[in-house]
């Protein structure tokens, strides 16, 4: 892999100051980790550490003993071939994410990554191969690629991302979006929704990537988050977004006048 | 006799290509007009080219592996014919050939040896079956036009099937050097790499391939590959056979910087190894070599009044690791655009695979392009200060340079954000012409 991995940086942190230690997750971060999702990882140990709190980040490989603390799962896109290395990892550590996600902890969940939280993934084939279940979706693998810049609408504001998925996916009855398309074609580019959300558990087709653009999400998964880590409220810092709020900005206006 | 259409074909991209020139622009143009006549134009223009067709693909260096593979066997004598404009799709050839082809259509050089992208590679085997290719590295570089890695090695080595008589593979990258398992029994398939002492340097420039459980054996290197041992920062040696038993090329030393230029060299010198066979000397070899300029917009070095600025080309995060490797170790004023066309690769998420600690020092004076903001957020989760944000590119130049005066300066850009400024420096201090190179 490229490029330093620099994101263990929160033992700078003055111990006495910290609000406490939040446990974040990186699942699979060799084999699902290809479209810079390495990104939310880095954003959420910077801002954690930017918010006063000390984050201790672990990178859970395939075979590995799962954590034992956790309050922040994140999971990346990668390729087919990277998919089919984790799946049997997956099976292992399911009965632990189905609890974790049960007991609200929050989990990001990228493509790959999202569709392997859902009930399936149906090949192009008519093969069926079983998801973890965790967010009730469904995805049909396609010939067709559905690739490009994406705006949507969210419980968090616009937020906007960059899209590259053959599998088209579909919610459950009751199955909740995680946004509504405003640009580009979301889950499978006819019924306007993106992602899916149970819970505090987001599963998205959106790289970008998709938490150091969209400020006011990643803060959300932190709320969640240190409840979980600390026994109190999320108490943030002021923090300056104000490149992340033009970047964003900027897209929004350039893509929803456009059409995309 | 060529046909008529092909006479029609020549004519039609000729005229394309002088207007194109008056205009200044799009090295592509000519050869868009020229393969809608006649299709079969390539294959009629290669075919009286009987020392080598050789095809030099991969994600990272295409453009300065040619410049020296040429470099090389022109310092041998042999005349050659090449796109060297860096325009590495097939239409990019076309236009380069009717720059060169009399009005029978048909070039008389000894080899050709064309830069061409992993898809265009294709597109031109399926014209003109290649007798050699010398494949360099699989990097994640425009996802969306090629999807994914696994793809775009699959695409390698479609490429290297329709090979006639020669490959050079990299065996130190595992999408590549699987390939050789795979060829022909009438292929003659040799490796280039590097030596161990600096095997430690190479996770930087490559990516991991999970697609199999087990690493790739390659084959011990033989007298007929040749391995790069650097000497120090700017020298080095190719050693043909292990530890130089058929013989070594150097020392040498390029104008172009870096370990990733040291390894295009090795590269080069492998493939004109085995297009030249016995006729090959090392001798002519370093001469050729340590007079390559760095081409066009990689690491090419601009007078800007007095002082020098550095356009360094930057597209995927192998490439701006090995940017920033190469030249952080003399920090300097520092700008980077970023722009996400088509050709640029519409997603920037890429950016988040890139570490930019060493710009923290000196900091990043502005960022510009239409991801401008994009990078400067980048740029903040690193801890590296950026003092402005200017989408606009010629603004964001203009107040670079004056900030600078005086001073030397190094903008990193994508493909159309470094387009657009070369085209403005060009106009302010008298460049050669768009896609030319200075003699």
């Amino acid at each position: 892999m490229s490029a330093g991995a620099d994101v263990s940086d929160g033992a700078e942190m003055n111990a006495a100051a910290s609000k406490g230690e939040v446990h974040v997750v990186h699942l699979y971060p060799r084999e699902m980790s290809i479209y810079g999702d390495l990104g939310n990882t880095r954003t959420m140990v910077s801002r954690l550490r930017r918010h006063g709190y000390t984050p201790v980040l672990h990178d859970h490989h395939p075979g590995a003993e799962f954590p034992e603390h956790t309050h922040l799962v994140l999971g990346g896109g990668g390729q087919d071939s990277g998919q089919a290395r984790v799946e049997e990892d997956l099976a292992v550590i399911g009965p632990r994410l189905t609890a974790l996600a049960a007991a609200g902890t929050p989990m990001l969940m990228i493509c790959g990554m999202y569709q392997l939280f859902g009930n399936a993934f149906v090949t192009v084939e008519g093969a069926r191969l079983p998801g973890l279940g965790i967010l009730d979706v469904t995805t049909q693998g396609n010939a067709k690629r559905m690739i490009g810049p994406v705006v949507m609408s969210t419980d968090f504001g616009d937020v906007v991302g960059y899209e590259n998925h053959s599998g088209s996916t579909r919610l459950g009855a009751g199955q909740a979006a995680f946004g509504a398309v405003r640009a580009g074609f979301g889950n499978n580019g006819d019924d306007g929704t993106e992602g899916a959300r149970t819970g505090n558990v987001f599963g998205t087709y959106l790289h970008g990537p998709i938490l150091p653009s969209n400020p006011a999400f990643a803060d959300a998964l932190l709320s969640y988050a240190v409840p979980l880590a600390t026994g109190d409220a999320f108490q943030p810092e002021a923090l300056d977004d104000t490149f992340a709020d033009e970047a964003r900005t900027r897209q929004v206006r350039r893509l929803v006048a456009a059409g995309r | 006799m060529p046909g008529l259409r092909t006479i029609a074909a020549v004519a039609a991209g000729k005229a394309a290509r002088v207007v194109t020139k008056a205009r200044g622009g799009g090295s592509a143009f000519p050869g868009l007009v020229a393969e809608r006549v006649d299709p079969r134009v390539l294959a009629h223009a290669l075919e009286r080219v009987h020392d080598g067709i050789v095809v030099v693909s991969g994600t990272n260096g295409k453009t300065t592996t040619t410049k020296m593979l040429v470099a090389i066997l022109r310092g041998h004598g042999r005349t050659v014919f090449t796109n060297p404009t860096g325009s590495n799709f097939t239409r990019g050839v076309i236009s380069a050939l009717l720059g060169e082809v009399g009005p029978s259509g048909r070039l008389a050089d000894d080899l050709a040896v064309l830069e061409l992208d992993e898809a265009h590679a294709l597109h031109f085997a399926a014209a003109v079956a290649p007798t050699h290719a010398l494949l360099l590295n699989v990097a994640r570089d425009q996802l969306d036009r090629f999807a994914e890695i696994d793809h775009t090695a699959k695409l390698l080595a479609s490429l290297a099937e329709s090979v006639t008589t020669g490959l050079v593979l990299n065996r130190d990258d595992a999408f590549v050097a699987r390939i050789g398992g795979d060829a022909k029994s009438t292929v003659r398939v040799r490796y280039f790499g590097v030596d161990q002492v600096i095997a430690h340097r190479l996770p930087e420039l490559q990516e991991q391939d999970v697609r199999f459980g087990e690493d790739v054996v390659v084959p011990p290197a033989g007298d007929g590959d040749a391995l790069l041992r650097p000497l120090d920062e700017h020298r080095f040696e190719v050693l043909l056979g292990p530890e130089g038993s058929a013989g070594v090329v150097g020392p040498l030393e390029l104008k172009q910087r870096g370990l990733a230029a040291m390894i295009n060299a090795t590269a080069a010198t492998e493939m004109a190894r085995m297009l030249l066979g016995s006729a090959f000397d090392p001798a002519a070899a370093v001469r050729a070599l340590a007079e390559v300029t760095a081409p066009f917009g990689r690491g090419e070095v601009i007078d800007v009044g007095g002082s020098t600025l550095e356009l360094v080309l930057v597209k995927n995060p192998a490439g701006f690791t090995v940017a920033l490797s190469t030249y952080g170790s003399t920090p300097v004023a520092t700008m980077i655009a970023i722009n996400d066309n088509y050709a640029d690769g519409r997603d920037v998420s890429w950016l988040y695979d890139v570490s930019f600690a060493s710009l923290r020092e000196r900091g990043v004076a502005l960022t510009s392009g239409v991801r401008a903001y994009d990078m400067a957020l980048r740029l903040q989760y690193d801890d590296v200060a950026v003092e402005a944000v200017e989408p606009d590119l010629d603004l964001a130049l203009d107040r670079f340079l004056s900030a600078n005066r005086g001073e030397p300066a190094r903008i990193f850009c994508t493909y159309t954000a470094m387009m657009a400024l070369r085209r403005t420096l060009a106009a302010r201090f008298d460049l050669p012409a768009f896609g030319e190179e200075a003699s």
